[in-house]
């Protein structure tokens, strides 16, 4: 079966983020003055074949850990699974 | 004999060639390596040139670490050879964990391109004029990993006035510390953001990189058999 993943790459908390904060000091220039935090990071889509969507989601958390990320600046998040692929 | 000195090219790799002549210049025997080759051609150190590995996609040098000559670069700098990562080099040699830290994009969100001075830590404080020309210089690590850096003293280089005084004003990228360029605990293997290879002919403008190919020529040729 094939099962899909969204995995989700951040700058860790309390590391500047400058790609954040250039979207931050440009959005009072458009009017929006409300906004007090921007982080910008990655969005990455992964299909893998697996027998069941427990395994496959330990793989791809091994490869957020090993190489998507890394672990030094950054940290990750998994997003809920879709479930198989038709 | 002269010390034979390695060059990795990566696909995106741009610096190759100047490091190459680079080398030439400075006295050594320079060997071009090819990234998806086994060995290191009996190298006696190897630099790791600065460009655009695997275009840096996903993060600077996140791709190139696992090139099948990195394997073999990791066994030599295992075993004590002299291993010199220059920008994008650097950038791999932290994304493969042989230096601490990671490389962010600069503080500024622009791309660098300019003579800087940096001061040779613990090693009488010369004061080197370099140029650097990166995007993501801005050299970042753990609270934890800065103390134990600062605690070791593997600081090699820092950003400095042009007097050798440390100055935030002459922070090119935003990088902690001030720090332009690394050792590992061992002192075998060395990154930093500056560029030696285009400052080591005086034809063309100053000499600031004459200090770490000689570091590098030196060790290389300490492990030439007499």
């Amino acid at each position: 079966m094939k099962f899909r993943f969204e995995v989700v790459v951040t700058l860790k908390e309390g590391l500047l983020d400058p790609q954040g904060k250039a979207i931050l000091d440009a959005l009072p220039t458009l009017g929006w003055n409300g906004v007090s935090e921007v982080r910008v990071g990655k969005h990455i889509e992964l299909v893998l074949e697996s027998d069941d969507e427990a395994t496959a989601r330990a793989e791809v958390e091994e490869m957020a850990r090993r190489f998507l990320a890394n672990p030094v600046i950054e940290e990750f998040r998994i997003l809920p699974g879709h479930g198989a692929e038709p | 004999m002269k010390p034979r000195v390695g060059v990795v090219t990566f696909p995106g790799s741009l610096d190759d060639r100047d490091a190459l002549r680079a080398v030439a210049v400075m006295g050594g025997q320079p060997v071009p390596v090819w990234h998806g080759d086994a060995g290191i051609a009996d190298a006696d150190a190897i630099i790791l040139p600065g460009g655009f590995s695997y275009g840096d996609y996903l993060r600077t040098g996140a791709i190139a670490r696992f090139a099948p000559v990195m394997t073999a670069v990791r066994e030599f700098a295992e075993a004590g050879g002299p291993v010199l990562g220059i920008c994008n080099g650097f950038q791999v040699l932290c994304e493969a964990g042989m230096l601490p830290g990671a490389l962010i994009r600069n503080r500024s969100l622009s791309f660098v391109c300019r003579w800087v001075h940096m001061r040779a830590e613990g090693d009488g404080g010369e004061v080197l004029e370099v140029p650097i020309k990166h995007g993501q210089g801005q050299f970042v690590a753990s609270p934890d990993d800065l103390a134990a850096i600062e605690e070791q003293g593997t600081v090699a280089f820092r950003y400095c006035a042009p007097d050798g005084s440390l100055d935030e004003r002459f922070n090119p990228n935003g990088s902690a510390h001030g720090i332009a360029g690394l050792r590992n605990r061992a002192g075998n293997v060395l990154g930093l953001m500056p560029h030696p290879e285009h400052a080591v002919d005086p034809d063309l403008g100053p000499t600031g990189g004459h200090h770490v190919f000689q570091w590098l020529l030196t060790a290389a040729g300490q492990r030439v058999p007499a």
